[in-house]
This record gives structure tokens, sequence and C-alpha cells, in this order.
């Protein structure tokens, strides 16, 4: 466990209780957003890591030892530290602001200039800038030497407070992959401090949602999206995102139909004439006795033949395409849409079929989620169900395919 | 004119330069005590105000009367006359100075701070560097005064460009008048605009 945060508590000398009981495990190379409401306590305990602020009570370990009995100063040297209005030095070049902490630190001239290159491209930003002041460059690009500043030292965790707060969306989503990037790339351990949910969801590995000083909910941003654990986290997200989000946190089963019509292998082609009129579908879905996806028949091939006492094995045409019935909507939607089939068999782990998804309640999902709000007479998860049932009924009807 | 420089010439310069140092003399006093005692007003949370009225009752000490203050304590002579001078030039200098660093943006003092530097690190390459242009003009103020009042000086014995002043006004001799405050006007407006020159020179590279 890189870093370990023990009922902290912090207490101001007013009374005002600023965090309460805050209790997190971060792992090495995890995204760590604090997000919260102002007055929620997000800052103060990101600034208790570092030792701008001392808690009250409760313990901060890094890598098992205690920081509270180390020097603030070295302590501070060794985590990155990035803050919402950039802090670059005005009276420093580019260079010499990357520069910081290794000198601090004693690194030589040589060691410190290699690394300041080396910093600045993986900011993207062209080498010539090192000489530049930060006064001459855009909001955006002092924000990118602010945030490899605080990398310079190859420091292990990174602290943001709301670094992107004031630059303007094109050029905080540039930043958010830079930083995304890096965290990936080189498994550095990030605790972020924001209030925008867009930006939480899309960084974090986990989401810690804060109010008054207390740890509202902890988890991944897809289980957040999925469960929120109260009425403040719902408002939090807000109603559209949760819709929006929809194809990145619901499954395949959610919005598929039970019980699609099939036919065991060993049936004859009357029993499927007979199955395909009763439900009103031009294709069956081939199973065996344990209820494994075989293939399928289509009306189409069945007509060509006379013989009706045929088994269904004989002209089962075995070229499938089948979703896992736990796999992520937003993962399958555009293979499903490729493939050009209206509908789309949902197998389980082993294969066994469970259930179809329609073209039709894809298309809705998708619908929804470019538009952003539901339609007045469906909310999220199960009403969809039944939207898609009595569109799903209307079209395999009609099917001429 | 040319009657002047030939009977005074030498005189004027050894009194230019009498001039030059106590007025450099207390200066440099007032920057060394100054400059840091602004430094550390910034830290305190109460008693900055305080402090720098005390420096401005000073100020208010009419400047014949201190230079008389200070024969009881130091005789006559330029010492005398730094110590007073160096009570003026505090002021301005302690001012500017406490009004420079709380200009020092919090963001870089946070980011200094965050990034592990000690108090004496943050202090002199970020905080100072940062509050010099308005420390420097206040120190530039302060020359300008140091060097206008130095001439009463020459009233307790510390010689200087005063004695020009007031020999002229004892003896009714206008161009011994002119021979002292020309001077000090032409040091007055050369040391400001060196000390200018030196303002720029400290200030941060700043193009926008």
């Amino acid at each position: 466990m890189l870093l370990s945060m023990e009922h902290l508590r912090k207490e101001y000398p007013n009374g005002k209780v600023a965090v309460d009981d805050f209790n997190l495990q971060v792992d090495r190379g995890e995204f760590i957003a604090f997000i919260g409401t102002s007055g929620s306590g997000k800052t103060t305990t990101m600034r208790m890591i570092n030792r701008m602020l001392d808690q009250t009570s409760g313990t901060i370990k890094i890598d098992g030892e205690d920081i509270s009995k180390m020097d603030p100063v070295k302590l501070r040297r060794s985590i990155g530290y990035v803050i919402q209005n950039i802090g670059l030095m005005p009276h420093m070049t580019i260079q010499e602001n990357i520069e910081i902490v290794p000198k601090l630190l004693g690194w030589s001239k040589e060691k410190r200039n290699t690394q300041a290159h080396k910093m600045i491209e993986l900011a993207q930003l062209p080498d010539d800038m090192l000489q530049r002041y930060p006064g001459e460059l855009s909001g955006g690009q002092q924000q990118r030497i602010g945030v490899v500043r605080a990398l310079a030292a190859d420091q292990d965790i990174i602290l943001m407070d709301e670094p992107f707060g004031a630059l303007d969306p094109i050029t905080r989503e540039s930043l958010q992959s830079l930083v995304k990037r890096l965290q990936e790339d080189l498994g550095k351990t990030f605790i972020f401090v924001t209030h925008d949910m867009d930006e939480a969801l899309r960084l974090a590995t986990r989401v810690v949602i804060m109010s008054r000083g207390k740890q509202v909910q902890v988890d991944t941003p897809e289980n957040i999206l999925r469960h929120p654990a109260n009425q403040f986290v719902t408002n939090l997200i807000g109603e559209e995102r949760l819709i929006r989000a929809q194809p990145n946190i619901l499954t395949v089963s959610q919005i598929m139909l039970d019980h699609p019509a099939s036919i065991r292998p060993e049936e004859t082609l009357k029993d499927a004439i007979d199955r395909m009129h009763d439900r009103r579908v031009d294709t069956l879905l081939v199973v065996n006795d344990q209820n494994v996806l075989q293939g399928f028949v289509d009306l189409n091939d069945i007509n060509r033949l006379t013989d009706v006492t045929t088994p269904i094995k004989s002209f089962t045409n075995h070229d499938v395409f089948y979703v896992q019935a736990d796999s992520l909507i937003g993962d399958t939607v555009d293979r499903i849409l490729k493939q050009g089939v209206k509908n789309v068999p949902v197998v389980d782990k082993d294969k066994r079929l469970v259930g179809i998804v329609t073209r039709t309640a894809l298309v809705d999902i998708v619908y929804d989620a470019l538009k952003g709000a539901p339609e007045s007479d469906h909310k999220p998860a199960s009403p969809i169900n039944a939207d898609i049932h009595a569109t799903a009924t209307k079209e395999g009807g009609d099917s001429q395919q | 004119m040319m009657h002047f420089f030939a009977t005074y010439g030498t005189q004027l310069l050894s009194k230019t330069g009498q001039h030059l140092y106590i007025s450099a003399a207390a200066l440099f006093l007032g920057v060394i005590v100054a400059v840091p005692l602004g430094v550390l007003l910034t830290r305190m949370k109460h008693g900055a105000n305080f402090i720098i009225s005390l420096a401005g009752v000073l100020q208010t000490i009419p400047a014949m009367a201190l230079l008389a203050m200070m024969i009881p304590i130091f005789g006559i002579g330029s010492t005398p006359a730094i110590v007073a001078l160096f009570i003026y030039s505090l002021l301005p200098i302690l001012r500017n100075t406490y009004l420079g660093m709380q200009g020092v943006s919090p963001t870089v003092k946070d980011a200094a701070e965050g990034m592990g530097m000690t108090w004496w690190q943050r202090m002199t390459q970020a905080e100072i560097p940062l509050a010099a242009p308005v420390i420097m003009s206040g120190i530039r103020l302060s020359a300008t005064y140091v060097i206008a009042w130095a001439t009463l000086a020459s009233y307790i014995g510390a010689g200087g460009l005063g004695d020009f002043i007031f020999n002229g006004l004892n003896l009714y001799r206008s161009d011994l008048i002119l021979g002292g405050s020309i001077p000090v006007i032409l040091l007055a407006l050369i040391v400001d605009y060196l000390l200018g020159k030196v303002e720029t020179l400290v200030s941060p590279r700043q193009l926008r």
C-alpha cells in the first residue's frame, strides 16, 4: 500500500470540523479523484498528505512510514504538487521552474538539464520554450509545465488541486489527456481534487465523493454511475450524466429480451415453421440440450426445402454473431451495429443462450446517450426494457430477411 | 561661474564626497535594517501595522530636531548625521518591503512551500526576488530623501554640500547657496536614475 490514510480528522481552533474520519488506502498507480462541493474538505484532505496542513488526529502513512514523523520539507520534495493557478515562478525561466525540486535535492547541473529537456518533451511542448518565461506562455502551456514540473524529481505521488479549473474546456481536455497518459505510462499515483464530475469520471480509477468533511462514497467511476450511494451522489452526478453514461454502465443483460425463440437441432423443419409462425419471427436460434447456442435457422433458407421432416441441424447456419450477457453496451454497440444484423443472441460464460438484443433497443440507448435526456415516458434502467419488448415484437413480425 | 569653480572646485569635490558618504552610509544601514524587518513583518499576524506606524512617527520628527537630538548621544560629526538619516530612510523601505512581500501571489507562495522549499529558500529564491521591484522603489524614494536631508547634516558638523548652503546663508552669498544646492539636486537625480536602472534590473522579465 503506497498511501494509507486512517481516521483522519481536521478540526480548526474555532471548532469547525473540516474533515471527519477519513479513511483511504491507495495503491501504486491509482488515480484518485476527490470530488465534492466547496467546503467538503477535499482540498483540506489533500493538503494533509504533504503536510501543508497537519491533521488533528489520525495517521497518514506513505510506504508504511508515518509522515507526521518526517521532515515536512523532505516529504514535500518527494511529492509532486500542482495547484489551480499554476504556481510557476514568474521570475524564473521554464527550465528553472522545472528544475526547482531537482535543484533543491542537489542534483548536478547536467542531470537537471537532461531532466528539463525530458520533461518539456513529456509536456509535448517545443524544446526552445525552456528559455522562455511563464508570462510568455498561454495558460494551457503554463499548466502543462506545472504538471511536468511535479514529475521532474521522479516523485511517486502527485497531488493536484483543481489544476484545470481555470482553463477553457478544450485546453482542459488536452491537459486531462496529458495527465491520464502520464499516469498510465509512468505508473505515477495521482491524488486529484476537482469539482468537475466529468473530469473525475474520465480520469480517476477511483472517485472519493465528499460532503461536509465526510466520505459519502468511494468507488470506481463505473460503480458510482451504476449505484450512486444516495441522493446527494445522484445530484452531484446529475440525471443527464447518468443517462449519457448508460452505454458504459448498462450491461447487455439489462436490455436484452428473455426467452428468445429457439429450437433444438433434432427437431424438424415443421416444428421450426410452426414456431416461427407462433412467435411471429423469421429466424430461430438453435440450441442443444444444455441450451448452448449452436447457430440459427433463417426462414429464407427453409423456403427452398420441401421435406418438412428434415431435422433442423442439417440446415443450421453456424456462423452466428453473439455477445456476452455481462459485457457493457458501450463496448459492444459498435460491433453489433456494424454487423448489420437485426437481432443478436446473448449468451452467458458457457455460451448458453440467455436472451436476445434487438437493434432497436440499442439504437434507443445510443439515441438517449447522444441526446442526453430521457424521453418523457421512460426513466433509466428497467422501463427501457418495456419499450424494447414492444418494438422488438413489432420488428420481428415485419421482418423479411 | 568659472571663478566659482576656480575658488571652490576642490572644496566642492570633497564636500560632494562627504555628502555622498553620509547619504550612502545612512541608506545602506536603512536597507540592511528595514528590508529584513519588512520581510519579518509579513510573518507576524499582529504588530506589523504597529511597527510601520512607529516608523511613520519617526518620520514626522522635524529633521532639525532629530539631528539636534543626536548630539547628546553621538556628539557632533558624521556619525549622528548618519544615524538620523538612517532613521528617516526606514519608513519608505520598510513599508515598500512589507507591501511588496504581501503582494507576492499566494499561489506562488503555496507552490514554493508545497515543492519543499525551506523558509529561507522561499524568501531568497521566490518571495524577495518577486517583491524586489517594490522594495527597490522604496529604496529609491529613501535615497532621494536622504540626499536632500543630508544637507542639514552640515548643521551638526557632518560636512557635506550643506556647508556651502549654510555659509551662503550666513554670508548672503547666493553663489555659495546655488553652488551647494545645484550639486545636491544633481546628486539626487543621478542616484535616482541609477537606482531606477537597478530596479529594472531586478524586476522579473515580464512580457505580456
